[in-house]
């Protein structure tokens, strides 16, 4: 807009984000402080670093949560493309709306309810819970959302491109592989940092359908969490804030650097 | 009219879902008309295959509505039921109230401000939620930073942690930029010459903003409140971590129930409830993305 932003504007944006912001900056400085205590400022110390890199429990955790997150993540993104791909641009076909329709729900549907339902599918399969399962729910749950951001860069992407392809003798297939892929990449890489994100965020599907030996982050850091405080939690979060800062300036400067080289 | 079959690229996400997703309803149901067994798994009646026909018969026999009226009697669900469904309306207003003035400020950013600021808008996606719910408990506590700076100021303190208002404030803090982002990408869009053509008619802002930009965004903020409503319904972990006694919500009752009480089939029944109420949104929401597609090849 020509006239800028008004002082109304820069008091709803600075309100706002300080509402957004103020959890994650707490949750930051508290992990710092020797004092158990949130109210109390016992020094600097790094001590509670030290004791999540001891503790074994939440090590091990972690690790299977990356692992289901990569397999899910990356399961996900091929199906979700795919059901992009078939809802723009295979016209009308039988159930279509149907299908649209199991691809829009589960952004929206309460977790509470997909992780139950998920739960009684493993259940009357006779398969035991446990890192599969898990790994199969965060597919089914994420492949939705890979879904969704593909399908909108193919709308906007321009078709007489795949036409000029077909036109010089591709099949749609390969005009598919050389011409669209390649255009919608960033979506597809966008999706999949989506998927993996939300497959290591979630707890309440992962609860329903993982089983033991397959006890996720957050299952652990929800379980310490009903204990009571453990400053531990606070070390495990910033840890994490950290690697998902860095992971985004590292994919700003590259998405830049691209852009300036394409230029 | 005669459409063609699904190809077979699209058949492989088709099955997925329908196996992973639309199927498993169809067992919720069957389960919520079933009843509690000592048993594993927990429930009964069981299909018994080597008797055939006889079999699915006697399993067919054996279902009824009891769960259902085992809720209607509760004033414990109906009550969950209610909480839920006014909770999440009022903090998808109050969402929109926050959001909407952000959206708009954004919107009137430079560009590279703006997309500075939809950078910052989606970081707290990336991290945990669950974690950021958290460390809300450690501002509302008793002697939490809520009170700590109150009394600096010179304020009582007040006591808010596991009352109705802070699962409210978790709700709006969690699913605020699920307001923001739709109703920024409408007002992102919107052809700003209508408010000069509005001014230059002599609209007073307040005027021009309700009869121009307001109807413009409207897709958005339907998208916006749908986006935030739903799932506010089925929430789990806010009010787990931030409620208290009095802010039982229906998405934590089926979690106690299933992993407590072990109770699966009036787990499932509270389930199919919840999806019943929420079908009528959830079509909505469908419905308008599919729109959202279609208007923007």
């Amino acid at each position: 807009m020509k006239r800028g932003p008004s002082v109304f504007n820069l008091v709803s944006l600075t309100l706002g984000f300080a509402f957004l912001y103020l959890p994650i900056v707490l949750l930051v400085v508290w992990s710092f402080n020797a004092s158990r205590l949130v109210t109390v400022w016992g020094g600097f110390s790094t001590r509670w670093y030290a004791a999540v890199f001891q503790n074994d429990q939440l090590m091990q955790a972690a690790w299977i949560t990356v692992r289901v997150g990569l397999i899910s993540a990356t399961l996900a993104t091929v199906l979700g493309t795919l059901a992009a791909v078939a809802l723009t641009r295979h016209g009308r076909f039988r159930g279509r709306t149907l299908f649209s329709g199991m691809i829009y729900a589960p952004l929206v549907m309460p977790e509470v309810i997909m992780g139950l339902s998920l739960l009684l599918l493993f259940v009357a399969l006779q398969v035991d819970r446990g890192f599969v399962t898990v790994t199969l729910a965060h597919t089914t749950l994420t492949m939705a959302y890979v879904a969704v951001v593909v399908q909108s860069r193919l709308a906007t992407f321009d078709r007489s491109l795949e036409e000029a392809a077909r036109d010089l003798g591709a099949t749609s297939t390969r005009a598919f592989w050389q011409v669209t892929l390649p255009n919608i990449f960033p979506a597809i890489l966008a999706g999949w940092m989506l998927a993996f994100t939300l497959s290591l965020d979630d707890l309440v599907i992962a609860s329903f359908t993982s089983g033991p030996g397959a006890t996720t982050l957050p299952m652990r850091i929800y379980s310490q969490v009903r204990l009571g405080v453990s400053p531990e939690i606070n070390a495990v979060c910033t840890l994490l804030i950290g690697a998902v800062t860095v992971g985004v300036i590292i994919w700003s400067l590259a998405s830049k650097w691209r852009a300036r080289a394409s230029a | 009219m005669n459409r063609p079959l699904p190809r077979p690229s699209a058949l492989i996400p088709y099955v997925w879902l329908g196996l992973f997703f639309a199927f498993p309803f169809l067992l919720v149901l069957r389960l919520s008309l079933s009843d509690v067994a000592l048993a594993i798994p927990p429930y009964s009646p069981q299909i018994d295959w080597e008797k055939g026909i006889d079999g699915i018969r006697e399993f067919l026999g054996g279902l009824d509505f009891e769960m259902y009226d085992r809720m209607r009697g509760d004033h414990l669900y109906v009550n969950a039921y209610l909480t839920s469904l006014l909770f999440a309306a009022q903090g998808t207003i109050m969402a929109l109230l926050v959001g909407y003035p952000m959206a708009y400020a954004m919107a009137r950013c430079r560009p590279g401000t703006r997309n500075l600021l939809l950078m910052l808008v989606i970081l707290p996606f990336w991290t945990s939620f669950l974690i950021r719910v958290y460390a809300w408990v450690g501002i509302l506590k008793p002697e939490g930073l809520l009170n700590a700076a109150l009394g600096v100021i010179g304020l009582p303190p007040i006591d808010l942690l596991y009352t109705p208002a802070s699962v409210q404030i978790g709700l709006v803090y969690s699913y605020l930029p699920f307001m923001v982002l739709p109703l920024y990408a409408v007002l992102e869009k919107m052809d700003h010459t209508l408010l000069e053509a509005a001014s230059d008619l002599g609209a007073p802002p307040w005027r021009s903003f309700w009869q121009v930009t307001f109807p413009i965004s409207l897709p958005g903020v339907v998208a916006g409140c749908l986006l935030c409503f739903i799932p506010m319904v089925g929430e789990f972990v806010i009010p787990d971590l931030l409620g208290g006694p009095g802010s039982l919500m229906i998405g934590r009752s089926i979690w106690t129930e299933f992993f407590s009480n072990r109770d699966w089939p009036f787990a499932s029944a509270v389930a199919i409830a919840l999806l019943v109420t929420l079908i009528v949104p959830i079509l909505l929401y469908q419905r308008q993305q599919a729109r959202a597609l279609e208007a923007g090849r």
